[in-house]
C-alpha cells in the first residue's frame, strides 16, 4: 500500500515536470477603432480574450481564413489558439483596424 | 504651396457640398446644441442613403458597404442621443442642418432615377464627396467650435470612423471603374 501510494506520488512529480505551464489568457481590446496590443506572441493552447470597448461593431478576421471572430458593440469573446503560425489579421467592417498574432507551437 | 493646396481643398470642397462650407465660413460658430443637431443630421442623411442603397444597390461590394455605413452611423448617432439626453442638451435646428437635409433630398431624387450599375457608381461616388465634406466641416469647424468636452470627444470618434469611411468608400470607387 505505501509503494502504491508513493508511485502515485511520483506520478503527480513527473506529471508537473512533463505538462507544460498553464495556458495564459491573453488579452486583446478594440478601443476607439484601435487594436491594442498590436502585436501580440502566444503558444498554441492559449486563450486570446477579445474585447470590443467601442459603439461599433467589430471582427477579428484572419487574413489566412484561420479565424473570425464576431464582436457586437461592449462585447467579448474567447478563442483557444489551435494552430502555429504568424496570423495578420483585421476588422472587416473598419479594415484600417490591423494588427498581428504570432502562434507558437 | 500650403496655401495653394488649402485654397484647392476649399474649392474641392465647395463644389462637392456648398452647405458645409457655408457654414464653415459663417462669422458665428455654431454653438453645442446646434452641432449636435448638425452632426444628428447628417448621421442620419448617410442612413437614409445606406436604407435606398440596400434596396437598389446590386454589385455585392456596395450593398456591404451600405450596411456598414447603417451600422456605424446608426451606432454614433445612438451615443449622440444618449449624450444630448445626459448633458440635458435639446439639439437646435438651423440653417446648416435645413441646407444638409434639403440638398440630401435632392440628391436622393436625382439617385432614385437611376438603377443597377449607374446607381451603383453614383451612390459610392457621392459616399466619397458626402464624407469628403463631413470630415472636412468636423475638422475645420465642428470640432473646434464643440465646447463640451464630451461632446468633442464624440466628434473626433466620429471623424475617425468617417475618415475610414471615406478611404472604403474612394476602395470601391475604384474597382467599380
Amino acid at each position: 500500500m505505501p509503494g502504491r501510494l508513493a508511485s502515485i506520488a511520483l506520478a503527480a512529480v513527473l506529471l508537473s515536470t512533463v505538462v507544460p505551464a498553464r495556458a495564459a489568457t491573453i488579452e486583446i481590446t478594440m478601443d476607439n477603432l484601435v487594436i491594442a496590443p498590436p502585436e501580440v506572441s502566444a503558444k498554441i493552447g492559449d486563450t486570446i480574450t477579445w474585447v470590443n470597448r467601442d459603439v461599433f461593431a467589430h471582427t477579428a478576421t484572419a487574413g489566412n481564413g484561420d479565424f473570425d471572430v464576431m464582436l457586437p458593440p461592449k462585447t467579448s469573446a474567447t478563442s483557444v489558439l489551435k494552430k502555429a503560425g504568424t496570423i495578420e489579421y483585421y476588422c472587416r467592417y473598419h479594415p484600417n483596424m490591423k494588427a498581428t498574432l504570432k502562434i507558437e507551437p | 504651396m500650403l496655401i495653394r493646396w488649402s485654397a484647392a481643398a476649399a474649392t474641392a470642397m465647395m463644389l462637392s457640398n456648398p452647405v458645409l462650407l457655408q457654414g464653415a465660413s459663417a462669422a458665428d460658430k455654431p454653438t453645442d446644441p446646434q452641432i449636435a443637431h448638425i452632426a444628428y443630421t447628417a448621421g442620419v442623411i448617410d442612413i437614409n442613403a445606406a436604407k435606398q442603397a440596400q434596396k437598389k444597390a446590386k454589385n455585392k461590394d456596395v450593398k456591404a458597404f451600405a450596411e456598414d455605413m447603417l451600422r456605424d452611423h446608426e451606432a454614433v448617432n445612438k451615443q449622440a442621443l444618449a449624450l444630448v439626453k445626459k448633458l440635458n442638451v435639446t439639439p437646435e435646428d438651423n440653417e446648416t442642418s435645413k441646407a444638409l437635409s434639403k440638398q440630401a433630398a435632392d440628391k436622393m431624387a436625382e439617385l432614385d432615377k437611376l438603377d443597377g450599375a449607374a446607381f451603383d457608381k453614383a451612390y459610392v461616388a457621392n459616399e466619397v464627396a458626402y464624407h469628403k465634406a463631413v470630415n472636412g466641416a468636423l475638422e475645420t469647424q465642428l470640432i473646434p467650435s464643440a465646447s463640451n468636452a464630451e461632446l468633442k470627444s464624440l466628434l473626433q470618434t466620429g471623424l475617425k470612423i468617417f475618415q475610414g469611411h471615406q478611404q472604403h468608400a474612394e476602395h470601391i470607387a475604384a474597382e467599380l471603374k
